[in-house]
């Protein structure tokens, strides 16, 4: 039994080995690449529009209505980075029915590349939104005096991130693998459906939690000077374990 | 006693009590947060929406401590470090 996909190695290219989580993230990349592609290639404005149009629109719409309502604002600066996070780990959790496929986001090389790009992220749209010196400025508060704090909890919440995903996928496929092994006629289906119940959630937490880091960092200096009226939802949630 | 039988007897005990003791203090958590969600969507209907996101990200949250449990145990069985070196002593 292996507990990550990056134990499967298909063949090796020189040095670097073609690992089972390389190749099916490339499926999924040519799956969501490819299906655009061939949606976008025709696209229409008129009455008649074609299923997969539709497909994506309403997608595209659902991710933008999520995305405004954390952040109130300009939702389609995010959308690009949080509606990739969110297609692709849903797409490689979703697809974990179909025989053979090994998720992804079952390795923590994958979430832990993930996570790094949230990591990445948030000071790069912080420092896109206030500035270098209003973003720097965001480590010290509430006071200079939680400044080591605020850069432990910039580390933490990157791990925890990507633990996070690896952990909950992973147990997926411990569970339908351990229920094999114990009872192999009905439960494991029922354990395969709560997987896909957990997988769909946790793309969901990923890009969210992302979101609110983001925009956490990028809009404590809009409140600096108009004092407590602009409430907000998505950024009082901030430095979690 | 021979390191390696000590280190897996100590190995499966560790691994089931951390998540026998990590995973009902977060279920007794996660517990908790929906009972009070449940109790303000009673009373707020309206705010449906926002409760229950914000109840997906906190559950989110409380989980990943059960499920850090979760892969210490799965380490600790499937690809312990100390039995691996002690193994490769023993085989070498």
């Amino acid at each position: 039994m292996t507990i990550t996909p990056d134990a499967i190695v298909f063949w090796k290219l020189g040095p670097f080995p073609i690992s089972a989580t390389l190749v099916f993230t490339w499926a999924v990349m040519v799956l969501l690449a490819g299906g655009s592609w061939l949606v976008t290639r025709k696209l229409t404005g008129g009455t008649s529009v074609s299923r997969g149009q539709l497909l994506l629109e309403i997608v595209l719409n659902t991710i933008r209505g999520q995305i405004r309502d954390v952040v109130d604002t300009d939702a389609d600066r995010y959308l690009p980075f949080i509606g990739t996070l969110f297609l692709f780990i849903l797409v490689s959790n979703i697809l974990v029915v179909v025989p053979g496929f090994q998720a992804p986001t079952g390795s923590l090389s994958t979430t832990t590349a993930l996570a790094l790009c949230v990591f990445v992220a948030v000071p790069v749209f912080g420092i896109m939104n206030q500035g270098l010196r209003g973003y720097l400025k965001t480590y010290l508060q509430p006071t200079w005096l939680m400044l080591p704090f605020n850069i432990l909890s910039e580390l933490t919440r990157t791990v925890s991130l990507s633990i996070r995903l690896f952990g909950n996928m992973m147990s997926g496929t411990m569970i339908a693998a351990i229920a094999l092994a114990i009872a192999p006629l009905f439960f494991p289906t029922i354990m395969n459906v709560l997987g896909l119940l957990i997988g769909v959630i946790q793309a969901y937490i990923f890009s969210v939690l992302a979101l609110v880091y983001i925009v956490s960092a990028a809009r404590v200096h809009e409140e600096q000077p108009g004092g407590t009226h602009n409430d907000n939802k998505g950024g009082s949630i901030r430095g979690e374990p | 006693m021979e390191s390696l039988e000590l280190i897996g007897m100590i190995s499966i005990i560790v691994a089931g009590a951390t998540v026998g003791i990590g995973a009902p203090i977060t279920a007794i958590g996660e517990g908790w947060a929906v009972s009070r969600a449940m109790g303000a969507l009673a009373q707020q209907p309206d705010a449906a929406p926002v409760i229950s996101r914000t109840l997906f990200i906190g559950l989110a949250m409380t989980e990943s401590s059960a499920i850090y449990c979760f892969v210490v145990s799965m380490i600790l069985i499937f690809a312990n470090p100390f039995w691996n070196h002690f193994l490769g002593l023993a085989g070498g």
